[in-house]
């Protein structure tokens, strides 16, 4: 028995190995997610392989909503945002958060509610923060629709395994830091065009067409958008529509900024009323964010009052 | 000059302001230009300004001003090229622009078709039309172009209800260069990453628009 003992250690090790660096779920809102450079190799199914039954009919439906959602569930957004706003092509890109790289993932433990979250109750954060919105229940029909349809785009995905593409790869902060000026700058060059001069969005028939980027019917100060170094990210590798990787890495945290800077509605965890008190709580170790800072003698963090 | 007439005559102002350019704008569109070489633009776009579909010539009418203005404008620099309008516009003065731009966005049009992005698409023009194809960095076209094409804002016109020819002549136009005055340079790429026949099928998918809605 003993001599092939270290054999079986060696081999166990390799498999350790091979199934690359340890998952660490301490919080999967700042999880490192792979560098842009490492070339997503999962394909998400094609529509056509979509089955025509009942699991099907609830894969379309889950579709329906995560590209539609302001329309479809009023009751559960509050702002002007889609799911697909900021996961694109329907939840399929690669270094866009694709929902094939998230499902995987979870159950996991986030540091953001210091719980371990199912994958409804990650969605249930969406709805709260990014969404503005009340979480629709975690066994409500909408909810199921849209893990059916995450489950199906991960189909044949490694569970619990970092996948290449998945997240919004990270980009690394410039030495300098980052300029407001700069940022509005590239904001007014490249962005404004599609979301307005004052990311007020554009609207066709009372619908958002382009999603707003500050004010009342965006993202709140709780969501991870509303990180620096996050929207950095999604700006770098996704922005402008149909131009990634066009902007340097300075520009995406210089207009990041810019975009950041602005008001948007109050952190829903808000403590006692006080916005120092939630950002020694929730945003003084969150990333890169401007909660609870002054700026050019201006207090960020007041909401829009809505 | 009492403060009453003041008022009085300042109303008049205002309110024959718009009127003024409503006439010129008018009068561009039925009568053309005060220089004879600016042709009227009914004689193609049509007496509605809905244009003439089998001729290929575009609808006008209900295009934001802005827009309008900026093709008549990019005519006569040349970064839109095209041998009627070049000459036409070449021959309107600024003024005519603005007016005639103006007149034209306040038409009345036909609305967009109201189709949204909430059906998983299978044919492979609708998913171009409404997803588009992120492996060639082509956005879905209602992304900016609007729901069904309706067009969104200043700078992104409406595709729905224009005539095939014109909207093939457009994509073909970014792809060789003939037309290079899309803002940021966001539809030469596009454009360029599509196949002839993709060209053509998406132009008939909005020139032809039957698709209804699916409700969930």
């Amino acid at each position: 028995m003993k001599p092939f003992m270290p054999t079986l250690l060696l081999l166990a090790t390799g498999a350790a190995f091979a199934n690359q660096a340890p998952i660490t779920m301490e919080d999967q809102s700042q999880l490192k997610v792979p560098g842009g450079q490492a070339a997503p190799q999962f394909a998400p199914p094609a529509e056509s392989e979509l089955p025509d039954n009942a699991f099907g009919k609830m894969v379309r439906e889950g579709h329906a909503l995560f590209v539609d959602t302001r329309r479809l569930m009023p009751e559960a957004v509050g702002n002007g945002m889609n799911c697909s706003n900021c996961h694109l092509d329907q939840g399929r890109l690669a270094h866009s958060a694709p929902l094939w790289g998230a499902y995987p993932m979870y159950p996991a433990y986030r540091k953001k509610n210091d719980k371990v979250n199912t994958f409804a109750e990650r969605i249930q954060g969406c709805f709260q923060f990014s969404m503005n919105g009340k979480p629709p229940a975690a066994d409500s029909p909408q909810m199921t629709a849209l893990a059916v349809y995450s489950y199906w785009l991960s189909t044949q995905a490694p569970t619990g395994v970092e996948i290449a593409g998945r997240g919004y790869p990270e980009v690394p902060q410039p030495k300098g830091g980052y300029d407001f000026k700069r940022g509005q700058q590239v904001y007014r060059e490249q962005c404004a065009i599609c979301h307005g001069d004052n990311g007020e969005g554009q609207k066709v028939a009372g619908d958002y067409v382009m999603p707003p980027l500050w004010g009342k019917d965006s993202y709140n100060w709780g969501a991870g958008m509303h990180r620096i170094n996050t929207a950095a990210s999604l700006i770098k590798y996704n922005m402008p529509l149909g131009k990634p990787g066009s902007l340097s890495d300075q520009q995406a945290w210089d207009v990041a900024a810019w975009v950041n800077r602005h008001e948007r509605p109050q952190d829903p965890r808000l403590v006692e009323g006080s916005i120092e008190k939630t950002r020694l709580k929730f945003h003084a170790n969150d990333g890169v964010n401007l909660y609870g800072q002054q700026v050019d003698g201006v207090l960020i963090g007041q909401g829009t009052g809505s | 000059m009492t403060p009453l007439s003041r008022v009085v005559i300042g109303s008049l102002l205002i309110l024959a302001w718009p009127a003024a350019h409503a006439a010129d704008g008018q009068k561009v569109f039925t009568q053309g230009g005060a220089n004879p070489a600016a042709m009227a633009c009914l004689g193609c776009h049509g007496p509605d300004g809905k244009g003439m579909a089998a001729a290929g010539f575009p609808r006008l009418a209900g295009l934001p001003a802005g827009y309008l203005s900026k093709q008549l404008h990019d005519w006569r620099s040349g970064s839109r090229q095209q041998p009627v309008m070049a000459p036409l516009a070449k021959a309107l003065s600024i003024d005519e622009i603005e007016a005639v731009s103006h007149y034209l966005a306040a038409l009345p049009s036909d609305p967009a078709p109201d189709w949204r992005r909430q059906q998983i698409a299978t044919n492979p023009t609708e998913r171009l039309a409404l997803y588009g194809d992120w492996s060639r960095q082509i956005p879905g076209c209602v992304q900016c172009h609007g729901p069904g094409g309706s067009g969104v804002g200043e700078h992104f016109p409406p595709l729905a209800g224009q005539p095939v020819a014109y909207l093939m002549a457009q994509l073909n136009g970014w792809r060789d260069g003939s037309r290079s005055n899309d803002p940021n340079q966001l539809m030469a790429g596009v454009a360029k990453a599509m196949t002839d026949a993709e060209v053509k099928a998406i132009a008939e998918y909005f020139a032809h628009p039957a698709s209804p809605e699916v409700k969930p």
